[in-house]
C-alpha cells in the first residue's frame, strides 16, 4: 500500500512546491494573518480597531520597482491613515533566495526610512501564498464590512512606476476614494508590476 | 580631406551590424508595427532587465540562437525595461560589457498597464518573458528559457 502512495505523495509534493499562486480578487474574504513587525510586535487586522480598512502591500528591500514606490507608499499612510485606511507592509520573499531581504535588513530599512507603519516578516510565506502575491510591490485594498474584510482592489498602486508622468492614473486612491463615498472602486484590478515574489526553493 | 570621409563612410560600409542602433529607445507601437509588417521573418522578442537574475542568465541563449541561426530569417530583439532613468548609466554600459550582439532597446513606454495588454493580454507583467511572431503566429512565453526549449520553440514557430 505505502509503496503504491508513496510515488503519488512525491509527485504531489513536488506539484504542489511549484504551484501557481492565484491572486485573490475583489470580492473575496482577506486572510487575516499574525506577522512579526520590525519592532518585534506581531501585527493582524484585529489590532486595529478604528479602522475602515487597510492598504495591504507586499513589497521588499531589494526590488527596484519596490524601491521606486517606497516613498509613495509612505505617502500613503500619511495621507489615509487618517482616513482609516492605514498601510500594513509585508515582505514576501524568502530570505534565503533573497538575501538582503532577511528580518534584520527589515528593521534597518524600515529605522532608516522612519516607516510609521508595520513592515511584516512573513515567515514561510504563508501570508503571501494565501493572497496569491506575485510580485513586489503588489497592493491589496481590504474594506472592514459586515460580512468581514473583504478585498476591493488588487494590482498597482498607479500606472507610473518611475513616476515621471503628471497624468498618471492613481488607481489605489481611486479605488479608496471610491470606498470612502460607500461607492465601488472604478477599476478594481490591474497588473501588479514589479518582481516576482521570491519563493522558497524545494 | 574627402578621403578621410570616403575612408570613414567605407568603414561604416565595411562593418555593418557591429555598432548597436544609436537609439536605443523604442514605443511599443513601432516595435509592434515592425513585427507586424515582418512578412515569414520570425522576431523573437525578449523582456529583460539588469537587476533580474533569470533574465541576465538567459540572455547567453538568445544570443547563442541568433549567431548560429544568423543566415535565417531571424530577429533577435532584446527590449529592456530597466527605467528610463538607468538607459545611460546603468543599461548601455551592460550591454557593452556582455558584448550583447542582438538588437537591444529600451521600452521608452511609462503606462505600464497598458504596453503589457499590448503585448500580450495574458501577460502578468513578469520577467523574464518573451515573444515569437512569425506572420500571424504570435506566441507569448512568461517564462525562462534554457537554450533547447528556446531552440525547440525558434524551430517549432520557423516552419
Amino acid at each position: 500500500m505505502m509503496k503504491r502512495l508513496l510515488p503519488l505523495l512525491l509527485a504531489f509534493a513536488c506539484f504542489s512546491a511549484t504551484a501557481q499562486y492565484t491572486t485573490l480578487l475583489p470580492g473575496r474574504a482577506a486572510p487575516d494573518f499574525n506577522l512579526k513587525n520590525t519592532d518585534g510586535k506581531n501585527v493582524s487586522f484585529k489590532d486595529y480597531v478604528k479602522a475602515k480598512g487597510f492598504i495591504v502591500v507586499f513589497t521588499c528591500n531589494t526590488c527596484p520597482y519596490a524601491k521606486a514606490y517606497e516613498q509613495r507608499i509612505m505617502h500613503l499612510h500619511k495621507k489615509y491613515a487618517p482616513a482609516g485606511f492605514p498601510v500594513i507592509a509585508i515582505n514576501p520573499n524568502d530570505p534565503e533566495v533573497s538575501t538582503a531581504d532577511t528580518y534584520e535588513k527589515m528593521q534597518a530599512l524600515a529605522k532608516a526610512k522612519g516607516y510609521a507603519f508595520p513592515y511584516l516578516f512573513d515567515e514561510g510565506q504563508l501570508t503571501a501564498n494565501a493572497y496569491g502575491a506575485k510580485a513586489t510591490p503588489h497592493t491589496f485594498l481590504v474594506m472592514r464590512e459586515a460580512e468581514g474584510n473583504m478585498i476591493r482592489y488588487t494590482g498597482a498602486i498607479d500606472n507610473d512606476t518611475e513616476n515621471a508622468d503628471p497624468a498618471q492614473t492613481k488607481y489605489l486612491e481611486d479605488a479608496i476614494a471610491s470606498l470612502l463615498k460607500k461607492e465601488a472602486p472604478p477599476v478594481a484590478v490591474t497588473k501588479a508590476i514589479g518582481c516576482t515574489v521570491k519563493r522558497k526553493k524545494s | 580631406m574627402r578621403l578621410l570621409l570616403c575612408a570613414v563612410l567605407m568603414m561604416g560600409l565595411y562593418f555593418p551590424g557591429k555598432s548597436q542602433p544609436k537609439n536605443y529607445l523604442v514605443k511599443i507601437d513601432a516595435l509592434n508595427k515592425r513585427i507586424a509588417n515582418g512578412g515569414d521573418t520570425v522576431y523573437i522578442v525578449n523582456f529583460w532587465a539588469t537587476w533580474c537574475g533569470p533574465c541576465v542568465e538567459e540572455l547567453v541563449h538568445f544570443e547563442k540562437l541568433n549567431k548560429d541561426y544568423s543566415a535565417d530569417k531571424l530577429k533577435v530583439i532584446l527590449v529592456n525595461v530597466d527605467f528610463r532613468s538607468k538607459l545611460q548609466k546603468t543599461v548601455i554600459p551592460f550591454v557593452k560589457k556582455r558584448k550583447l550582439r542582438s538588437e537591444v532597446f529600451l521600452l521608452d513606454e511609462k503606462n505600464q498597464q497598458e504596453y503589457i495588454d499590448n503585448i500580450d493580454p495574458a501577460w502578468s507583467g513578469a520577467i523574464p518573458a518573451t515573444l515569437m511572431v512569425k506572420g500571424k503566429q504570435r506566441k507569448f512565453f512568461e517564462e525562462e528559457f534554457d537554450y533547447k526549449k528556446l531552440l525547440s520553440q525558434y524551430l517549432n514557430i520557423k516552419k
